[in-house]
Parts: C-alpha cells; sequence; structure tokens
C-alpha cells in the first residue's frame, strides 16, 4: 500500500488541495479546488497506513463504488475516485453548516421541529432506497441540511448496495455500525432490508423528542442484543404531553420485526407530513413496554429471531407504493366514481402493502373571498372528507392504509400535482372530465395531471355506450371510449 | 479498450450470433473465448468456423474440456454429453479438430487471466461453487482479476488483502468496478446453454480504462436452436433444457 501523498499544496488528478478540514478514526478531509468546478469541494482520504483499523479500506472501497453512482439532493455529488494503486480518494461535494449532531446538546427539540427535521430525512432516505442503496449508518452526524431545506445523507462506508458486490458482507465477525443507532436484525448479520434505515431514524426521532437514547448507548455486543426481545420505554412514560400520533410513528419504526414496521420511507414520511391522517394503534397510547411473557417468548422462540432469505429490495419498494386517487365528490359522476373505484381496486389487489389516499380538490374563486361554510352553515371541509371515506368504504381497506385529504386551490389539476410531489406518491388515478363543453371551457385537469405528474398516472373514464348510427361524434375523444394506462 | 467475453458456446449458433450483435451493438473491440465451443448444441462447423475467423482479427481462445474431448476419448462427461461429443467429433474437419484441440489452457494478458475452470489446476476442469473454491483459484494466481466460465452460472467473487471473501450474483446491466485494492474472480455464464433459470444468452465486458465489468444477457431464437439439436437426432434433454436455463 502507498504512503499518502496529500498536503497542502499536492495536486493529484487535477485536484489542488487545500488545508485538512477534519481528522477521523476512518478517514481525514481535506479542502480541494479544481480549475473546472465552481463548487466548494472535499477529499477524502482513508487512513490506510500500519496499525490503522482494517475497517478504512474496506469502508473506503464502499463509498468509492457507491458514491459516483448516487444522485440528486439528498446525497452530496461526487467528482472523482483514485485507487490504492496510487492514492485513494474520493472527492465530493462540500455541503455548507454542520450535521445535525450540533442540535444534541439542545434536546429533546419540540415536536413540531423534530417532525419537520425527521420528515426531510424520511424523504431524502426513501430517494436513497429507490437508488437501490441502503445507508445502515443513520445517526445525527450523518445528516446535514442544504440551505434550501433538503436533508443530505453522508458517509456511506457501512452502506449496502443491492446490485454492487457487499464488500462488507464477511468482513466484520461482529455487526459494524453505531450502536444505539442499529437495527436488530443487523445483529443477525441481516443487510439487505432498508427497514434497518427506518429503524434507525426511529432511534433518531426517540431521541430527539425525549431526549433520551431508547436503547441507552451501550457498545458491548450482548448489551445490544437485548433489543432483539426488549422493546423501549412508550415515549408517553417519559413525556405526559407526548402527541398519540408521534407515539404511533416512532413505536411502528421501533418494531423489532422489520415486517411491522412502514414497509418504506415514503410512507413513514407520508404520516410526517399528514399527522392528523395517522392511524392510531395500541401502540399510540401505551406507558408500558411489553410485558415479560412477551418479551421471554421472544428471546426464546429461535424462529422469530433467524434472519430471512434475501429480500429483494426493488421489489418492496414497488410493493408498497403511495397511489392517489382524486376524486370529484360534488361534480363528478356517479359512474365515473365508480369505475375510478374499480380501477383503484385492480391496483390495489396485488398490493397488500399499498395505501391509498384519496384527495378532492375543493376549488376557491380567483376574486371571491371563500368562505369555509357553504350556504346553509355546513362545514365544507368535513362534508367532503366524509364523502371520501364514503366513496372508499367498498374498498374495504385497512384503516391504516387509507388516508383522505382536501385540498383548497384555484388550480385543481395544480394542487393534485404539488400533493403528489410533496408526499413522494408512486401512482394518481383520476378521471377524465366527461363532458366536453366543461373540458373545452376549463382545460382538462386529468391531461395537465398526466402530462406533468412525477409519477405514473391512469385517466379513469367509463365505458361508453356504442354510439347510435348517424349521431354526432366529432369530439375526438369519442373514437377511443377507453383511455389506456400511461 | 472494451473487451467482449464469451465462454461455454457449446455450438449454439443462433445463441452465439445474438451475443456477438449485441457486442457489436455494445462498442466490443476485441473478443476472448473461454471455451467450450462444441457440444450439445448443433451447429460445430459453423461455431468453430467462427472463433477461427475472430482470431484471425485478434480475438483470444482457451481450452474446454469440452473442446479437449474432441482429440481425447476418455474424458469423464456424463451420457448425453459423451453422446453429444462423438456426433461433434464426426461433424469437424481435421484442421477444425486440431484448432479445439491445441487451443491453451490459460492465456494472461495485463494483470488477467483468462481460463476455462480455474486457475488452481486448469486440467482438473474443477468447478467454481461456492466462495471457498473461489479463493483456491484467486490464491493460485498472481493476476488481479481473472475470467472464467464451466459452471453456465454467472458469479464475481472477490478476496480482500487480509483473504475475506465476498461472493455477489451479478445483476445484468449494472456495471461493476473492480476496484483495485482486491483481487477478482468473473464467473462469465453461458452463451449456449445457461443453467441459472434465465434461458437468454449470456456474455460480459469488460473496460480495461474503468475496469468496470458488465454482465449482459442477449436473447435468442431459442426454439430454432432446440429444433436444431432435434433434426439432428441428439439427446431431447439437450434441447428441452434450453427453453428453461436449466
Amino acid at each position: 500500500m502507498v504512503k499518502s501523498i496529500v498536503a497542502p499544496g499536492a495536486e493529484i488528478d487535477g485536484f489542488t488541495v487545500g488545508e485538512c478540514v477534519h481528522q477521523g478514526g476512518m478517514a481525514t478531509l481535506w479542502s480541494v479546488t479544481h480549475p473546472d468546478i465552481a463548487v466548494p469541494l472535499l477529499m477524502k482520504i482513508p487512513r490506510v497506513s500500519e496499525g490503522e483499523d482494517p475497517a478504512a479500506i474496506v469502508s473506503f472501497e464502499m463509498e468509492q463504488m457507491i458514491l459516483p453512482r448516487l444522485s440528486g439532493p439528498h446525497v452530496p455529488a461526487c467528482f472523482g475516485t483514485g485507487d490504492f494503486a496510487r492514492q485513494a480518494y474520493v472527492v465530493i461535494e462540500r455541503i455548507p453548516g454542520e450535521t445535525l449532531y450540533r442540535r444534541i446538546s439542545e434536546l429533546p427539540l419540540a415536536y413540531e421541529e423534530a417532525r419537520g427535521l425527521v420528515g426531510k430525512i424520511a424523504l431524502a432516505l426513501a430517494d436513497l432506497h429507490r437508488q437501490n442503496v441502503i445507508h445502515h449508518d443513520i445517526k445525527p452526524s450523518s445528516i446535514m441540511f442544504r440551505e434550501r431545506g433538503e436533508a443530505v445523507l453522508i458517509d456511506y462506508g457501512l452502506s449496502h448496495h443491492n446490485q454492487l458486490p457487499d464488500l462488507l458482507q464477511e468482513e466484520f465477525r461482529l455487526p459494524y455500525g453505531t450502536a444505539p443507532y442499529m437495527a436488530p436484525e443487523r445483529l443477525l448479520g441481516v443487510r439487505d432490508d432498508p427497514r434497518s434505515d427506518l429503524f434507525s431514524l426511529g432511534v433518531l426521532l426517540y431521541f430527539f423528542t425525549t431526549g433520551v437514547r431508547p436503547f441507552g448507548e451501550t457498545e458491548t455486543l450482548r448489551g445490544m442484543k437485548r433489543r432483539l426481545w426488549r422493546d423501549p420505554h412508550p415515549p408517553r412514560r417519559l413525556r405526559a404531553d407526548y402527541p398519540p400520533w408521534l407515539q404511533e410513528v416512532v413505536l411502528r419504526c421501533l418494531e423489532i420485526d422489520p415486517v411491522w414496521r412502514y414497509p418504506t420511507a415514503s410512507q413513514l414520511a407520508f404520516d410526517l407530513g399528514n399527522p392528523d391522517q395517522v392511524k392510531l394503534t395500541g401502540r399510540a397510547e401505551r406507558l408500558k413496554r411489553d410485558p415479560l411473557s412477551t418479551v421471554w417468548r421472544r428471546r426464546f422462540n429461535r424462529e422469530l429471531t433467524l434472519p430471512r432469505a434475501k429480500a429483494d429490495m426493488a421489489a418492496q419498494l414497488a410493493s408498497s407504493p403511495i397511489v392517489a386517487v382524486a376524486l370529484d365528490t360534488v361534480e363528478g359522476s356517479d359512474e365515473l366514481n365508480a369505475a375510478l373505484r374499480v380501477t383503484a381496486a385492480r391496483i390495489l389487489a396485488t398490493l397488500p402493502s399499498a395505501r391509498l389516499a384519496c384527495i378532492n380538490v375543493l376549488k376557491l374563486g380567483r376574486i371571491t373571498i371563500d368562505r369555509t361554510l357553504d350556504e346553509q352553515g355546513q362545514n365544507k371541509h368535513i362534508d367532503r372528507m366524509v364523502a371520501l371515506r364514503h366513496w372508499a368504504t367498498p374498498l374495504k381497506l385497512d384503516e391504516n392504509r387509507l388516508t383522505v385529504h382536501v385540498l383548497e386551490a384555484i388550480d385543481p389539476a395544480s394542487a393534485i400535482l404539488e400533493f403528489a410531489d410533496v408526499n413522494r406518491v408512486d401512482h394518481i388515478i383520476i378521471g377524465a372530465r366527461t363532458s366536453s363543453m366543461l373540458r373545452s371551457l376549463l382545460g382538462s385537469v386529468s391531461s395537465k395531471v398526466a402530462s406533468e405528474a412525477p409519477c405514473t398516472v391512469t385517466v379513469v373514464r367509463p365505458q361508453r355506450l356504442a354510439a347510435l348510427a348517424g349521431e354526432d361524434t366529432s369530439d375526438a375523444d369519442s373514437q377511443s371510449s377507453v383511455f389506456p394506462s400511461f | 479498450m472494451l473487451l467482449g467475453i464469451f465462454t461455454d458456446i457449446h455450438a449454439n449458433r443462433q445463441a452465439f450470433a445474438a451475443c456477438l450483435e449485441a457486442a457489436r451493438l455494445r462498442g466490443v473491440e476485441r473478443m476472448i473465448c473461454l471455451g467450450d465451443l462444441v457440444g450439445y448444441g448443433a451447429d460445430p462447423e459453423w461455431t468453430v468456423e467462427t472463433v477461427m475467423n475472430l482470431v484471425e482479427r485478434g480475438a483470444i481462445v482457451v481450452r474446454g474440456n469440452h473442446d479437449n474431448a474432441v482429440g481425447v476419448l476418455s474424458e469423464n462427461m456424463n451420457t448425453e454429453a459423451q453422446a453429444a461429443i462423438e456426433w461433434t467429433r464426426g461433424r469437424l474437419s481435421a484442421v477444425q479438430r486440431r484448432f479445439l484441440t491445441e487451443l491453451p489452457m490459460t492465456l494472461a494478458e495485463d494483470d488477467r487471466l483468462y481460463v476455462h475452470s480455474e486457475a488452481s489446476s486448469p486440467p482438473r476442469w474443477r468447478y467454481v461453487r461456492s466462495a471457498s473454491d473461489a479463493a483456491r483459484s484467486m490464491i493460485a494466481t498472481s493476476a488481479q482479476v481473472t475470467f472464467c466460465g464451466h459452471i453456465h452460472q454467472p458469479m464475481l467473487y472477490s478476496m480482500s488483502v487480509t483473504a475475506k471473501m465476498t461472493s455477489f450474483v451479478p445483476v445484468s446491466n449494472v456495471p461493476v468496478q473492480l476496484l483495485r485494492g482486491r483481487q477478482w474472480l468473473a464467473v462469465v455464464g453461458s452463451v449456449g446453454q445457461p443453467r441459472d433459470g434465465d434461458p437468454a444468452a449470456c456474455f460480459v465486458t469488460f473496460d480495461t480504462d474503468t475496469r468496470e465489468i458488465t454482465y449482459c444477457r442477449a436473447p435468442y431464437d431459442v426454439e430454432a436452436a432446440a429444433q436444431r439439436i432435434r433434426d439432428n437426432g441428439l439427446p431431447l434433454w439437450l434441447a428441452e433444457r434450453l427453453s428453461v436455463g436449466r
């Protein structure tokens, strides 16, 4: 292995080395510049000399493989890598500011602030998981925020890429990572379940809202293994004013068996973004941990703690989508609403972990000052929510798979698009406006949604009866009575 | 330079033609063949002739156990393979038979080694079935990257400087950078008789500059290849297994 040639003023593959900005256990960080790159840069150099932790090399190799493949606002952009043949390094974008670790002295944070922070981290995780990467070291010092607010996940030395060799597979006898945040299945050697990251984020949310780490700070394997059977104290026991919806979210993230956690980071982000829609279960009000009988059953029932067969990450993410159906409960015809229900049922039938968000737009006038109450003094908002639930009843969905949302907007299509974007909706189902006169006056909501949505859109139109001979067929749409999915 | 690496063609004309076309579209500049040009399939003459033409244009080829069996009568083979090889022997010209039996067992190029079975003892035609088999091969060579075939199931193994092994089932069309800090053994899937459950023909590309390996699949007319096997009176199972990739 070659000795490091990095020093202030040195030039490596066009990068000019500046000052050393951080000396960590595994790597050192240097500020660097490049004549063709405008953003501030960092060069990360692994510690590889004699006597250093051998994990430093493997962690560096993992980062070297993973970082160049990631993109988007939630990861540091990668500008170059060098291997051990000459000088091992990765050059990444330098994110201004500090990590979330800085906030630890201020804990516990206000519930609302913690909700916002963790919601942003969940969105970042959703984006990372979609790129086939499990982070495996989610903790405050791995998280930064951009000036525009997006969470950025840094440090990929322990990560797993579902489509690349896992170099950490057999590297360590003990699971490697940050003990207080490590998911129980990691202690059994499972490295391919994205829900491990949701557990770690649950630990962070618990810690940030109570000021207490749910599994303490134990570093011994024996101490860490307790989380395979022992659940943490419910936050309400520590803080009497802890909101039930928040406890529901936290304890669902901290479920021992990954199957009982949120199936995807997007679904967790959805609940954090819509706290009034969180379905409360027995978790929400609990004040005590599980009884000893349950704990013992877990501890001595080996089958429950055996690692499962390799999960297909992409298949799991794809089987747990957020589906949004946009309904017009006021002007929409019964026929169209029934057709929308048939289509929704078809899509949900094969996806037991999918969630359905029913949305309705309460249209605001451009000029008139809208009142929430209608002429009869009824609350329009509540009425619409009731109507949405009524529409969904025949689908017989579990309460925790169904949410209803009334959006207020001047432009319905923009409101639906914004909802889909903010909530990382995977699939929108929307009805086509049937009256061609209205459509020509107002424009088609469905066609705008279909052309601009960030996800798949299915436009639903009830099967039209065959036209009588001689009937006017000048409306172009009547040529095809059913729109295909697209 | 982009290398195209093929193995276990097994006289399957349709599969090999599909792979050559797919490789051309990907910009492959140099062909490497890891042996077993013949056996099982019904087009040995065409296959050997095609490979001989590629060699004239710079391709390199090593010997597989089926190529070897064309010249040696006592090879240890199952009944179907034996029947196919006897049929093959009668189809090939003397020049083609000599080409096959005189192929080198291994070839080294820069920091790469090409071998049909594995590097610890090439004439024994051992299979690489596990990480420990892979380790035995890697310890036996100083090459940083070994390419082999023989087992008809794509796999990618690595060994770190501290002799820790990783094994990985490659994902088609996702390039993997073979980092210089460790040794690698790339087991290439079969062109003419895939056995990993996917009937599409398999080959890999390797970019010598970026050190990226990409496992590729080329779908081909399986039924036509199976019909050729049936038409020539070869064992029926050899035709049937093509459509299931087993």
